[in-house]
């Protein structure tokens, strides 16, 4: 393999393993918080790409607007289907709560297919991000670029929202201790809302870059990303953030280099995924940087 | 300051306080003593609003807080040194202390608690950017004890501070929660020690499934015939 063509591949991989990271860390922390599978994170991750679509669409606003309102519309949505669907089951057995999030998945898709509409639709995105960038003689499309260095900016302010505010820190306390975080004043609800902020707004801005590589989309656009990064999350240690960021680009990367190095398998390149899976499951069945509960 | 009166509580079928009243005085040190299951926890989880009650009164200066949320009663100055301590492991010492003083919003006040918390446990200080979970189970004490001041409450409740100390450490925790009064705060100590307790209360409540049978000031229950021999060994 030419050199241009594997730093292109390497910059690829980057680029899916970490926009898998950021949906991965939406389950985690979730999970971290309310021991939730929240299973409408990847319709999450499929409305925002809609959000931008008929932003950009049916509005003159600016395309980067749009994706920033998107964001801001998802984070609304995500903290809204707590407070509605999960919020009444608090402290109710687990399983409810994986029902009513296994409902809210159906429910969104649905939702898309009747409103949206079922027919995959093309995503419009700026021309920038296609323009092929020439560094050091290898020649980049603009996108494969900035992924990575989008989803990092993206995970430096989650760093410091976790570890340098106040809300993080109840985050970080209440996923520990729930009654001892009531204890010392932590507002549980608010907390709650902001983590599912969070977590939508990681997987908008992941959908937004997603959408910009892959531009088709469709109302179960979100389901096999979803499951990916939710396996991601599992091999990571689910409710480790770390954890997330290190399964989603584990997956995410290998996934494109398989592909590069064995065009042959690259029909196999889901099962590769869950191979990873098992075999982390097997090893350390708390997953990378899990820990016993 | 606190009034708690008729106070009854359920879980699910079984009736945990049946009706329980006490008082706890400004600058007071008031101790609730009584054997594993009474009920001690459940009136301090009340209180800080964890469990909910079924009726009664729980009153703070003349301000009812029952059926307040945990972070209300806190920002009205409960603080609470839960049972088996309770450190976030995952947080350092720091974070703990700050969490502690997750009601307030005044920067040079809260430096100025936490500057007494660390005169008050200079092992403490030591430790700032330690994992709070690797602190041995005595600083781990100190520690749940310099949070709960952090919110700078006006009554500090305790739930069994001496639980799973060595005797050395367990007069260690009495000597401070003593400190903490004489500094002029009121204190409310849930304890099985009770000898340790009643020396140290100037008034005391005895627990018994659900009820409250026996109250006077510590000394009157020191000497106690019933209280001798069911907590003080004859």
């Amino acid at each position: 393999m030419p050199f241009s063509l594997f730093v292109q591949n390497v910059l690829n991989g980057a680029g899916l393993g970490l926009l898998y990271a950021l949906v991965a860390i939406g389950y985690t922390i979730v999970y971290g918080i309310l021991r939730l599978i929240n299973f409408a994170h990847g319709d999450i991750f499929m409305m925002a790409m809609f959000f931008v679509y008929y932003g950009a669409f049916l509005t003159p606003i600016p395309w980067g607007i749009c994706a920033v309102l998107a964001i801001g519309l998802t984070i609304l949505l995500g903290v809204t289907i707590e407070r509605v669907g999960y919020r009444p089951l608090r402290g109710a057995p687990r399983v409810s709560g994986l029902c009513a999030a296994i409902g809210m998945s159906f429910f969104l898709e649905n939702f898309a297919i009747v409103v949206f509409g079922g027919r995959p639709k093309p995503f419009l995105y700026p021309d920038v991000l296609d323009k092929v960038v020439i560094i050091a003689g290898i020649h980049i499309r603009a996108i494969t670029f900035i992924t990575p260095v989008v989803c990092v900016v993206a995970l430096l302010g989650l760093n410091y929202l976790i570890h340098r505010t106040k809300m993080g820190l109840a985050m970080r306390a209440a996923s520990r201790d729930f009654d001892t975080a009531r204890v010392m004043g932590v507002d549980i609800n608010k907390t709650v809302s902001f983590t599912f902020g969070i977590g939508s707004g990681l997987a908008a801005i992941g959908a937004i870059l997603w959408a910009a590589r892959y531009p088709q989309i469709h109302p179960f656009i979100g389901v096999f990303p979803g499951w990916k990064a939710f396996t991601a999350a599992v091999i990571g240690g689910i409710g480790s953030i770390n954890g997330a960021i290190a399964g989603g680009f584990l997956i995410g990367f290998f996934t494109i280099m398989l592909v590069a190095f064995f065009p042959s398998l690259s029909g196999y390149k889901d099962v590769f995924v869950f191979v990873i899976l098992i075999v982390t499951l097997l090893l350390k069945p708390t997953g990378l940087f899990g820990e016993l509960e | 300051m606190l009034k708690i009166k008729n106070l009854n509580v359920f879980y699910g079928g079984i009736h945990a306080l049946q009706g329980i009243s006490l008082d706890v005085p400004k600058g007071k040190i008031v101790t609730l003593i009584g054997a594993n299951g009474a009920g001690k926890s459940t009136t301090l989880r009340t209180l800080s609003g964890l469990v909910k009650a079924r009726d009664g009164q729980i009153k703070l200066d003349g301000e009812e807080i029952l059926g307040l949320p945990s972070n209300e009663i806190v920002a009205r100055g409960v603080a609470m040194v839960p049972e088996g301590r309770k450190i976030f492991p995952n947080l350092t010492v720091r974070e703990n202390l700050a969490i502690g003083a997750f009601q307030r919003n005044n920067k040079a006040e809260i430096s100025k608690d936490e500057e007494l918390v660390f005169t008050l446990f200079p092992r403490i200080k030591e430790r700032v950017s330690q994992k709070g979970g690797t602190l041995s189970g005595g600083e781990q004490q100190m520690l749940a004890v310099g949070r709960a001041l952090m919110s700078h409450p006006k009554l500090l409740t305790l739930d069994e501070p001496s639980l799973g100390l060595a005797p050395l450490l367990v007069k260690g925790v009495f000597d401070i929660i003593k400190h903490i009064h004489e500094e002029g705060r009121t204190v409310f100590l849930v304890e099985q020690n009770a000898f340790a307790a009643l020396k140290l209360a100037d008034y005391a409540y005895v627990m018994e499934v659900g009820k409250i049978t026996l109250q006077g000031t510590g000394q009157e229950l020191l000497q106690n015939d019933q209280v001798r021999k069911a907590y003080l060994g004859g």
